[in-house]
C-alpha cells in the first residue's frame, strides 16, 4: 500500500508536482501515465526519499520510506536502468544489492533465472547491455529482496514486444498474489492491458484516476460517413456537436441520436459505433500535444492500436 | 487523513532486522575492487609501493638502505594515490548514478557516507600496513649498520596520520564536487597553487603555516619532535582543508536530490 498525500514539488518558480494524492492497493497494478516531464519520475524518487518534497507526503504502508528497516526487503525500485556502474558485471550490479539486503549468494542466481538474462550474459559489463537488457537487470534487481511493493519508472522502455509480455505477465501475477505495484509509463497501450488502476498525470496535476473500467468505459459515439462534410452540417443543425477523428468524426452524443439524424438526412454511415476508450485516450492525446514541442498530430496508426475495441 | 488512515494497512516491519554498518562497510569496500577503475588504482597503489622501495634499494648506499628511509620513500606515491580512492568512491556513485540504488537501499545516506569513510580508512591502513612491511623487508636484506635507527612508534603514527588526513581529504572533496574530474583536479591543484601564492605573498606567508596544508605537514616528514605550536598549525590547517570541505560535502549530499 503505498499513500502519496498532497504531494508537491516546486524547483524555483517551476511547479513540476502539483499537489498530487493517490493510493496503489496490494493485489493491484496500478498505471501511472502521462507525457515525458508531467512529473512522473519526480513523484517516484520523491516516494523513495531520493527527492525530498516541498509538502506533502507519500508512506509505504504507514510509514515513511526511510524509516523502513532494509526498505529492498519491503520495496523493490527501479528508478532507471541505465543508473548501473558501466564497469560491472550485471551479476556484480545484484550482488552488491544481495549483499546490502543481507541476502544469499543464491537470489541473484535466482533473479538472473527469472529476468532470463543467461550465464554468460550476467558475466558481461553493463555497459555492453543493451537497454532491454539493462531494464531486465533492474527488474531483477526491484525483485531482490522479495518485496511486497514494487515501484517502477517506465519499466517497458527499451523492451521488445517479447519483453513487454513477459513483463506484463510477471507484473500480473505479482499483483495477484497480493503485491501492490505501480508502473509508470507514457504510453496509454503500454499500460492499459496491464494496469488495474489508472492515474493520469499532465504539468504535474493529476487530470484524470479510477480504475480501468471506469476511465476507459465508454462514452459518446465515432461516426464516419461517404458524405463526411454533409453529415458534420446535419448534425450540427440538430444540435450535436462533433471533432474530426481520423476520418471520422467522434462525438459526445449517444449513437441513436447520431443515426437518427443521419438517416433523416439520408446519409451514407461506413462506420457508427461508441467511442472506444472514452476521453481517456482523447484527454491522453490533450495532454501530449500540449506538453509535446512538435505540433504534428499524432499519426492515425498509433491510435487505431491503442483503443480497445468497441 | 484521519479517516483512511484506519483503513491503511499497516506494513508491519518489526521482523524486519536493519542494515548493520559492517554489512555496509563491507558492501562499499567491495566496491573498492570490483570494477576494473578501482582494481587498477589499488594494483598501481601496491606496485608503485613495490616499485618505490625497489628504486631506492638500488640506488641507495648501503647504509642509507634503513626502514625510515624506505618508509619516507613510500608517503609520497601513496600520498598521491589514496586520496584518489578516496574521492572515487564518492564520486563514482554519482558519474556512474549508482547513488539512486545505493541511497534507495539505504536511505539513511549519513550511514552509508560512514560506510565509506571506514572502507577508504581501511584500505588506507592496509596501504601503509604493506609500506611498512615493505620497507621493512628492504631494511633486513639491506645490509646497513643500524637499519631500525631514528624511527620509533610516534614517526609511524605521523606517517599513518599524514595518509589518512589525505585519504579523509580525498573523500571530503568528492562530497563537495560530486565529480570525478573536478574533484581530483581542484585536490591536486587548489591546495599547491594555495602553497606557491602563500610563499609569494607576505601577507599570507606569516599566516602561512596556519592556514596552508603542506606547510603545516611538513614537520611530520622531519623525524623530528614537533612542538605544541606546530601541532595546533597542522590542527588549523587540517580543519580548514579537511574537515571545512568535509562538512559543506556532507551537507550537500544529505540534502541533494538524487537523480
Amino acid at each position: 500500500m503505498i499513500t502519496v498525500d498532497g504531494v508537491t514539488k516546486t524547483y524555483g518558480g517551476f511547479l513540476a508536482v502539483d499537489d498530487v494524492s493517490f493510493t496503489c492497493r496490494p493485489g493491484q497494478v496500478t498505471g501511472f501515465l502521462g507525457p515525458n516531464g508531467a512529473g512522473k519520475s519526480t513523484t517516484m524518487r520523491i516516494m523513495v526519499g531520493l527527492t525530498p518534497a516541498t509538502s506533502g507526503r507519500v508512506t509505504i504502508g504507514g510509514h515513511r520510506y526511510a524509516d523502513l528497516p532494509n526498505p529492498g526487503r519491503h520495496v523493490g525500485v527501479l528508478l532507471d536502468a541505465s543508473a548501473q556502474h558501466a564497469g560491472r558485471t550485471g551479476r556484480e550490479v545484484l550482488t552488491i544489492g544481495a549483499r546490502t539486503m543481507g541476502l544469499p549468494q543464491g537470489r541473484v542466481d535466482e533473479m538472473l533465472e527469472l529476468v532470463s538474462l543467461s550465464r554468460s550474459e550476467s558475466k558481461r559489463r553493463v555497459k555492453n547491455y543493451s537497454l532491454g537488457m539493462r531494464q531486465r537487470l533492474g527488474i531483477a534487481h526491484a525483485l531482490l529482496g522479495d518485496p511486497g511493493i514494487l515501484v517502477l519508472d517506465e519499466p517497458a522502455n527499451g523492451l521488445d514486444p517479447a519483453g513487454i509480455h513477459w513483463m506484463r505477465g510477471l507484473l500480473r501475477q505479482y499483483a495477484a498474489r497480493g503485491g501492490t505495484v505501480l508502473l509508470s509509463s507514457h504510453l496509454l497501450h503500454e499500460v492499459e492491458r496491464i494496469a488495474d488502476e489508472l492515474i493520469l498525470i499532465g504539468r504535474g496535476r493529476i487530470v484524470a484516476q479510477g480504475t480501468k473500467d471506469e476511465l476507459l468505459a465508454s462514452s459518446g459515439a465515432y461516426v464516419k460517413a461517404v458524405e463526411a462534410e454533409a453529415l458534420r452540417d446535419a448534425l450540427a443543425r440538430g444540435g450535436v456537436q462533433v471533432t474530426p477523428s481520423g476520418d471520422g468524426f467522434r462525438s459526445d452524443a449517444e449513437t441513436v441520436d447520431i443515426g437518427r439524424i443521419a438517416a433523416e438526412h439520408r446519409i451514407t454511415l461506413v462506420e457508427l459505433r461508441p467511442a472506444d476508450g472514452s476521453g481517456l485516450e482523447e484527454l491522453f492525446l490533450q495532454l501530449t500535444a500540449d506538453t509535446q514541442r512538435d505540433t504534428e498530430p499524432a499519426p492515425s496508426g498509433t491510435r487505431a492500436t491503442e483503443g480497445a475495441p468497441a | 487523513m484521519s479517516s483512511s488512515t484506519l483503513e491503511t494497512p499497516t506494513l508491519d516491519v518489526s521482523g524486519t532486522p536493519g542494515i548493520p554498518m559492517s554489512r555496509l562497510v563491507r558492501v562499499e569496500m567491495r566496491k573498492l575492487v570490483d570494477t576494473r577503475a578501482s582494481r587498477w588504482l589499488l594494483i598501481a597503489i601496491v606496485a608503485i609501493t613495490v616499485l618505490i622501495v625497489g628504486i631506492f634499494f638500488l640506488n641507495a648506499d648501503r647504509s642509507e638502505r634503513t626502514f625510515g628511509n624506505f618508509m619516507g620513500t613510500t608517503a609520497t606515491p601513496q600520498g598521491f594515490l589514496l586520496p584518489v580512492l578516496g574521492i572515487l568512491l564518492v564520486t563514482s556513485e554519482w558519474g556512474q548514478r549508482t547513488a539512486l540504488v545505493t541511497f534507495t537501499l539505504m536511505p539513511v545516506r549519513g550511514r552509508v557516507l560512514a560506510a565509506k569513510v571506514v572502507a577508504a580508512l581501511l584500505a588506507g591502513v592496509a596501504a601503509i600496513v604493506l609500506a611498512m612491511a615493505i620497507a621493512a623487508l628492504g631494511a633486513l636484506v639491506g645490509g646497513a649498520d643500524r637499519p631500525w635507527a631514528h624511527i620509533g612508534l610516534d614517526d609511524i603514527g605521523k606517517f599513518g596520520l599524514l595518509q589518512v588526513s589525505g585519504v579523509l581529504q580525498g573523500l571530503a572533496f568528492g562530497l563537495l564536487f560530486l565529480s570525478s574530474a573536478a574533484a581530483i583536479v581542484t585536490y591536486f591543484v587548489l591546495p599547491t597553487a594555495f602553497t606557491i601564492v602563500a610563499n609569494l605573498w607576505n601577507a599570507l606567508h606569516d599566516a602561512a603555516p596556519w592556514v596552508d596544508l603542506g606547510t603545516a605537514q611538513q614537520p611530520l616528514f622531519g623525524g623530528t619532535h614537533m612542538s605544541g605550536d606546530q601541532w595546533l598549525h597542522l590542527a588549523s590547517a587540517t580543519a580548514i582543508w579537511v574537515l571545512l570541505p568535509f562538512v559543506v560535502g556532507l551537507v550537500r549530499v544529505l540534502r541533494a536530490e538524487v537523480k
